[in-house]
């Protein structure tokens, strides 16, 4: 059947509103007398909160509060955005309070203040009068680790939070089978997600004595559920809005702000509160992605068989848990379908520090595997002078496979096309040739690097997506998803599918955007990818439904049967024939006003996705790099991405796009810093912060490989986070092409590389 | 409290504020303007620009004082009375350069400026007036060629004037 609407490059659902300047985020909700909250930060990145004088704080005119963590509640709670686990032996780690008396990194939140105004807020911060006992801070993992070093939380010996891996196969005897053996050790940096409204929310107390939270977030239902545990009460207390988002990128994958201003409404009897982040504050104590160091020995066959593989990784988690417990697995598992051998082991340590705290960053630790893995593996193939392609093509997974570990199978796999179409695209053996024996100090090359990633997280995850539709009087419909817009373009491929399945146009469906958890269907949120496959599953089942009852609607109408009609083009029409029936609204009508027969038609409609579905995809990147400086300019670059069918190109373009851009900055420019000794971030502002401007950015080739994936209603898989992934290993391996320099470490700015030049004799 | 005045978007406002508010902070809490959005309140991401007296400024760094007597364009001033969009926004929508938004009302206002003094820009010419203007969802992609579009069709338009 020709789409209608799905596959079709329809305009996003929110773009009049948003170029208008009508589109309301958080901070556009002003209320009347609503007060300011600000937060007093730790100036040390270890340190024991002896005593909080705030009396004088307290006495400032225009002050209405101040909480320390002797006035909120104790509870520990964990603040990363997953489903609740029944089993607690599964669930999230509970190491955050509202506010604490041991600061764990510079930018702890030590004592809050609330007040009529920014000013008066910030004149208060200065008058409360913190003792801290300062510990020995702990800035590295190898600090963190070393045999009695001081504890980050008491509970954790060795500050080690997590270090579950996997094995699979018999690791030793691969390397013993393999004619060759590898080895490199490559690290990545930690950079932060810069979405470019900082993190907000505001609180307030309504009539009925329940929280309402409005606040810029990717998952308000398991917000609900946090500030439940943190504040300690019935999370049917507490009503979490979520408006326009501006950008999000696993930062607001993560209960930041949210505990802290509902205790903030509540110590002013109610009264609404905003907590607004600046961006110094918003780059240091929400998120950061985490930093990794990779060790990988690998075991190759004479012919460029990958037998086995050991990669021990250890990650940088910051001062608190958040998603710290599942990145490093998560990368190490949606990796390793990509190049199936007859033995991995995977051993992952994810350490405490005393850092920001690390959380989830578009690709959840994929980007960083990916980096080591790929780049290890063009070492790997110039040493034994195969081509990067073929090295890889020789041992790429293929449709059919099944994870040995978790079960989910490649039902659809289209990465030799996606290289196919890349290597033509960047004219990759026609430039090989030319670029063979360059002298000069401008050198150009050509890298490539591939990646597999989910849909969504399923078996680790519950993956369950709700949709409701409502028939209007006139023939269009209302949408509501638990879903969550944040800019990816979500709200806009719903309404394509309720428009495909009800054969009606686009705008007839009327997308509701905002989240609210007393009126929204229960969805998990915007992560892991996950929105348009599984929620676009309870999407499909919901019109499906709300189709059959319009029929039926019909058929009693007009006595013409059920299953001998369909809906085109907003009318009732035969099936066979096409001969419009009656308008669709007609029906509408009907449903609502019909004396003997009325009864709206609705449908409210959950769908636990037992499912996931792997996507593939590949870079391709040309750069020059200048010898003398060690800059490196990206003059081409290509994503091919087998995300299934697509459902919306413009949006996906725009996300690949999106994601390339921040692999650019990944691997080129962006880090956050800190002074070695103390922990004080050095870098926390849009100006130091290397992110990539628009004149950083080169033109970005798009493509996709259309497969249909089985397990969706409409052939699509993940497409949001996974353009990130690859860039940056490209990147590199395009300049080890250029210069022979295997470079170890992002980001490659001019300094680092410009010292690997010299010490490989270039300079 | 001071009072102001100053013309936004073609009409005239009087308002009492504080004496050391910035530009940005009456539009989006006197004015109720909220289009105009902040994304770090110190002049380096964009998000804030408005157009004062036709020049894109920050307007996060601009004292409300300062725009006394000036003239203030936002985002919502941007479309015709009868509500017909410019084109920088027909073609922020068409073209797809649209995504969380937090930038889009910065990237147009800075795009306008551009295309008010030089209809016809070249790539280039684009890029530089919209660098002072960050966006993390888009690569920038989509937005260069929108500007490229609205120009072309305020080109046509004008043409046939």
């Amino acid at each position: 059947m020709a789409s209608t609407a799905v596959g079709q490059s329809v305009t996003r659902v929110d773009a009049v509103a948003k170029v208008t300047g009508q589109a309301k985020y958080t901070g556009d909700f002003i209320f009347r007398d609503m007060l300011v909250g600000k937060v007093l930060r730790s100036p040390y990145a270890h340190a024991i909160v002896k005593n909080i004088d705030a009396s004088q704080a307290r006495a400032l005119p225009g002050v209405e509060g101040i909480l320390t963590y002797k006035d909120v509640p104790r509870n520990k709670f964990p603040t990363a955005g997953h489903p609740y686990s029944l089993d607690p032996a599964h669930g999230d780690k509970a190491d955050c309070t509202i506010l604490t008396e041991k600061a764990r990194f510079v930018g702890d939140a030590v004592a809050a203040v609330i007040a009529r105004d920014e000013l008066t807020a910030a004149e208060a911060l200065k008058l409360i009068k913190v003792e801290y006992e300062v510990l020995e801070p702990l800035l590295t993992p190898e600090a963190a680790m070393r045999e009695g070093a001081p504890l980050i939380h008491e509970d954790c010996p060795g500050n080690i939070l997590s270090a579950s891996g996997y094995d699979i196969g018999d690791i030793e005897g691969a390397f013993k089978e393999a004619d060759y053996i590898f080895e490199d050790e490559l690290e990545t940096s930690i950079v932060q997600h810069c979405q470019l409204e900082n993190h907000i929310s505001c609180a307030y107390v309504d009539s009925d004595g329940r929280i309402v939270i409005i606040t810029s977030t990717q998952i308000p239902h398991i917000i609900r559920r946090i500030v439940g545990q943190a504040l300690g009460i019935p999370w049917g207390r507490i009503r979490v809005i979520k408006p326009c988002v501006g950008g999000g990128f696993g930062s607001k994958q993560d209960a930041c702000l949210e505990p802290l201003v509902a205790a903030m409404t509540l110590a002013v009897g109610g009264r609404p509160v905003k907590l607004e982040l600046s961006r110094e504050e918003c780059m240091i104590a929400t998120r950061t992605r985490h930093a990794f160091k990779f060790k990988i020995k690998t075991g190759v066959s004479r012919d460029g068989r990958l037998i086995g593989m050991h990669i021990k990784a250890i990650a940088n988690t910051g001062a608190y848990a958040s998603h710290g417990h599942s990145i490093a697995m998560a990368g190490g598992s949606k990796f390793r379908i990509l190049y199936p051998m007859q033995a991995l082991k995977y051993e992952p340590c994810t350490v405490y520090t005393n850092l920001p705290v690390a959380g989830a960053m578009r690709g959840y630790g994929s980007p960083q595997i990916t980096f080591a893995v790929e780049s290890h593996l063009d070492n790997i193939a110039s040493k034994l002078h195969i081509d990067p392609i073929e090295f890889r093509l020789k041992n790429l997974v293929k449709e059919g496979y099944v994870d040995p570990l978790n079960g989910n199978a490649v039902r659809s796999c289209g990465i030799r096309e996606c290289i196919a179409r890349g290597k033509e695209l960047i004219k990759w053996d026609e430039k090989k040739a030319r670029y063979k024996n360059q002298a000069g100090s401008r050198r150009r090359g050509l890298g490539m690097a591939c990646f597999s990633y989910g849909s969504g997280t399923y078996p680790v995850g519950l993956e369950i997506g709700g949709a409701r539709i409502v028939l209007n009087q006139d023939g269009s419909v209302q949408l509501q998803v638990g879903a969550t817009e944040i800019g990816q373009g979500s709200d806009t491929v719903f309404a394509q599918m309720v428009a495909e399945v009800l054969g009606i146009p686009v705008d007839m469906v009327h997308v509701i955007s905002t989240q609210d958890t007393d009126i929204s269907p229960f969805d998990t949120g915007a992560y892991a990818s996950r929105q348009t496959y599984i929620t676009g599953m309870a999407v499909a089942r919901a019109a499906a439904e709300v189709k059959e009852k319009i029929l039926d609607f019909a058929w009693g109408m007009t006595d013409i049967p059920a299953h001998a009609l369909d809906i085109k083009g907003a009318n009732i029409v035969y099936k066979h024939s096409g001969e419009v029936v009656m308008p669709l609204a007609e029906v509408a009508l009907h449903t609502y006003y019909d004396t003997v027969f009325a009864k709206p038609i609705t449908s409210d409609t959950s769908n636990n996705a037992r499912v996931n579905a792997f996507v593939f995809g590949v870079t391709f990147a040309e750069v020059e790099v200048d010898l003398k400086t060690g800059r490196i300019d990206v003059l081409e670059i290509y994503n091919v991405h087998d995300s299934g069918r697509i459902i919306n190109h413009q949006l996906a373009a725009a996300q690949v796009h999106g994601g390339v851009g921040m692999g650019i900055g990944y691997a080129l420019s962006e880090q956050l810093l800190f002074d070695e000794k103390t922990g004080r971030p050095l870098n926390n502002n849009l100006l130091d912060y290397k992110l990539p401007t628009i004149m950083d950015i080169p033109a970005i080739g798009v493509d996709f490989v259309e497969t249909f994936e089985p397990t969706s209603p409409f052939g699509c898989k993940a497409l949001g986070e996974p353009p990130i992934i690859p860039v940056a290993p490209a990147i590199r391996n395009a300049v080890f092409d250029a210069t022979g320099v295997a470079l170890d470490r992002l980001p490659m700015n001019p300094q680092r590389v410009f010292e690997k030049f010299k010490e490989a004799g270039l300079i | 409290m001071p009072g102001f005045k100053l013309k936004v978007n073609g009409r005239e406002y009087r308002v009492e504020a504080p004496a050391d508010i910035t530009l940005l902070d009456l539009l989006r809490e006197y004015l109720g303007l909220t289009g105009t959005k902040e994304g770090c309140g110190k002049g380096e991401c964009g998000a804030c620009t408005v157009l004062l007296d036709g020049q894109a400024v920050n307007s996060c760094l601009i004292p409300a004082a300062k725009a006394e007597g000036a003239e203030v364009l936002t985002i919502e001033g941007l479309a015709a009375p009868d509500g017909k969009l410019h084109p920088l926004q027909e073609a922020f929508i068409t073209g797809g350069a649209v995504q969380c938004g937090f930038c889009t009302p910065g990237m147009i206002l800075s795009a306008k400026a551009l295309l008010d003094s030089n209809p016809r820009p070249c790539r280039e010419e684009i890029k530089v007036a919209l660098s002072g203007n960050l966006c993390r969802c888009t690569g920038y992609a989509k937005i260069i060629a929108a500007v490229e579009k609205a120009a072309a069709v305020m080109a046509a338009a004008d043409g046939k004037n």
